[in-house]
């Protein structure tokens, strides 16, 4: 408890490589939830103890499979009912993930606990310069009050500059379903 | 008279088959008994297996099992897959397997129950029921997988035939069928029934809020539109109100699961209140065990605790009313995983997570046959 500003937790975590479960790394973060906070995120510092794995070779391929596309990339249901998820898919799916992780970031409170549930649909976004685009639905579960939440997101990527979430917004939910 | 020949005739000495009509039948016979030709019955009745075939075929081409051993227990099934099934599991093993109508839901389907008995006469039993979220699919299909396991076992492995021995085991696999279907036809992602609320235009009850323990507080929603709708009274929802009717009247129920998914988690009481359950210390115990045996097969990480200090504060929830009649041993469970698929678990995990939650189901089954009460 730190008067007047807010909670402040102290976090030791180890990263795994979805890909390798034995490449991890440690790493150390303080979260400071302040208080009151309605529209306000949670600050967040972080040491990482040790270098994360390179993955060029693998950006570098899925950039130029999505530059070569005849037609802007459209995808629905990620996973599907069924939990599967294509193989052409799989970086698409990542992206989401890394991008809902900007958004969780930026929408939770101490009572919150959010996951990205599903892709409900993506649609690449035509660029004239080097970064991809692509204009994201997603649904975000949230634990505490068990609702699923429609979010639109916009996301940038390129292979040398990272994860952009340039826009965002909930959506309301259907209250007919 | 319209015979149908099958094999026709070739020369003397070769075989003629021939298809008879009924109303031709009894001319036939009188014709060839008095010329002294020998005739056997190959089908008696053709149609019936035109029929039959006709049944197989529909059921394979709607992949529909004719068996619970070609049944795919490693993929998604829907809510006539479900119940066909349960019926196969009773047709094969009438002796251990019988289904039970404990109500119907809100959209009048029925509410079925497996009972797995060897005998006697309201033995102390066990209740398991999964899916009473609809969306959480694992749940649903674990228990298919578990309702075959305890016939595949209940002779040769020494734990299960000791604990049917003595105690019956009631499991409930789709114990939201509306919701369930919904979730097949329009939103992969609805958890509560599907009954109106007066006044509102959303629709459904959260099932596991709907119990009439510490009903309405905090820990729910008073909110029609919210995902955790406690509903206008307790028991409301008849997939809630048939479970406390089965539960009331059966009178010797010992231990009482309920599944969920997602989270890896096991639960005991309370979830509306922080004041501790009098066997908390007993409840904890079995948990711990029961989390290692789980473990043990894949390594899958649980954590344990009761509901309110280790999930949320959580209120009308199924096994704190069920605590509070009585029943001791009360546990939730919330399958895997952890969020990388949540309720979108794929199908290849089905049956490890069934096989692992198995082995610390039977290790809460094995301490209430050794701990009667």
């Amino acid at each position: 408890d730190i008067d007047d500003v807010g909670h402040k937790y102290y976090l030791e975590l180890v990263l795994e490589d979805v890909l390798d479960k034995d490449s991890t790394v440690n790493c150390t973060a303080e979260v400071l939830y302040h208080l009151g906070s309605k529209n306000v995120a949670p600050d967040v510092q972080f040491t990482l103890e040790g270098e994360l794995k390179n993955t060029d070779e693998a950006d570098n391929v899925f950039y130029n499979q999505i530059k070569s596309l005849e037609k802007e990339l459209v995808a629905e249901n990620i996973p599907d009912s069924h939990g599967n998820v294509s193989p052409e898919m799989e970086p698409i799916r990542r992206l989401a993930w890394v991008a809902s992780g900007y958004v969780i970031w930026q929408n939770s409170t101490e009572n919150t606990k959010f996951h990205l549930a599903q892709i409900k649909r993506v649609k690449q976004v035509k660029r004239s310069d080097e970064y991809l685009e692509f204009d994201y639905m997603v649904l975000l579960h949230e634990m505490v009050s068990q609702e699923i939440i429609p979010w639109q997101m916009t996301v940038l990527w390129h292979p040398q500059h990272g994860v952009q979430v340039t826009q965002d917004s909930r959506q309301p939910k259907h209250a007919s379903e | 008279i319209q015979l149908d020949f099958w094999l026709a005739p070739r020369g003397l000495g070769h075989p003629v088959d021939i298809r008879v009509p009924f109303p031709s039948l009894q001319p036939l016979k009188a014709h060839l008994e008095s010329n002294g030709i020998s005739y056997s019955i190959m089908i008696e009745d053709v149609q019936t297996l035109v029929d039959h075939e006709q049944m197989e075929m529909l059921r394979s081409r709607r992949g529909l099992p004719l068996s619970t051993n070609t049944f795919d227990y490693a993929t998604y099934h829907n809510l006539d897959e479900i119940y066909t099934f349960m019926d196969l599991l009773v047709a094969e093993n009438p002796n251990l397997v019988s289904k039970l109508e404990i109500g119907r839901s809100t959209e009048n389907r029925p509410l079925y129950v497996l009972k797995f008995s060897k005998g006697g006469t309201n033995r102390p039993a066990i209740w398991i029921d999964t899916g009473i979220h609809s969306r959480e699919w694992v749940t649903q299909a674990s228990g298919v997988w578990f309702a075959k396991k305890i016939v595949q076992d209940h002779e040769n492995d020494e734990g299960l035939a000791a604990i049917l021995d003595k105690m019956d085991i009631f499991l409930e696999i789709v114990t939201n069928p509306d919701g369930f279907v919904f979730t097949q036809t329009q939103n992969r992602m609805w958890r509560k029934t599907r009954s109106k609320n007066s006044g509102s235009i959303c629709i459904g009850v959260d099932p596991n809020r709907n119990w009439d323990a510490g009903f309405g507080g905090s820990g729910a929603s008073g909110n029609p539109c919210s995902e955790t709708y406690h509903g206008p009274y307790p028991n409301s929802e008849p997939e809630v109100k048939s479970i406390v009717d089965f539960v009331k009247s059966h009178g010797n129920i010992k231990a009482f699961i309920s599944i969920h998914s997602y989270s890896q988690l096991l639960l005991y009481p309370y979830g509306y209140t922080t004041t501790p359950a009098p066997d908390q210390k007993e409840l904890h115990e079995i948990s711990e065990k029961a989390v290692a045996a789980l473990s043990s097969l894949y390594g899958t990480s649980y954590e344990y605790g009761s509901i309110i200090t280790t999930i949320y504060k959580a209120s009308g929830g199924t096994i704190d009313w069920t605590y509070n009649q009585g029943i001791k041993y009360s546990f939730t469970f919330e399958l895997r995983d952890t969020g990388r698929y949540g309720f979108l678990l794929p199908a290849k995990e089905i049956v490890p997570t069934a096989q692992e939650t198995w082995l610390a189901l039977k290790v809460i089954m094995q301490h209430t046959l050794d701990h009667p009460y």
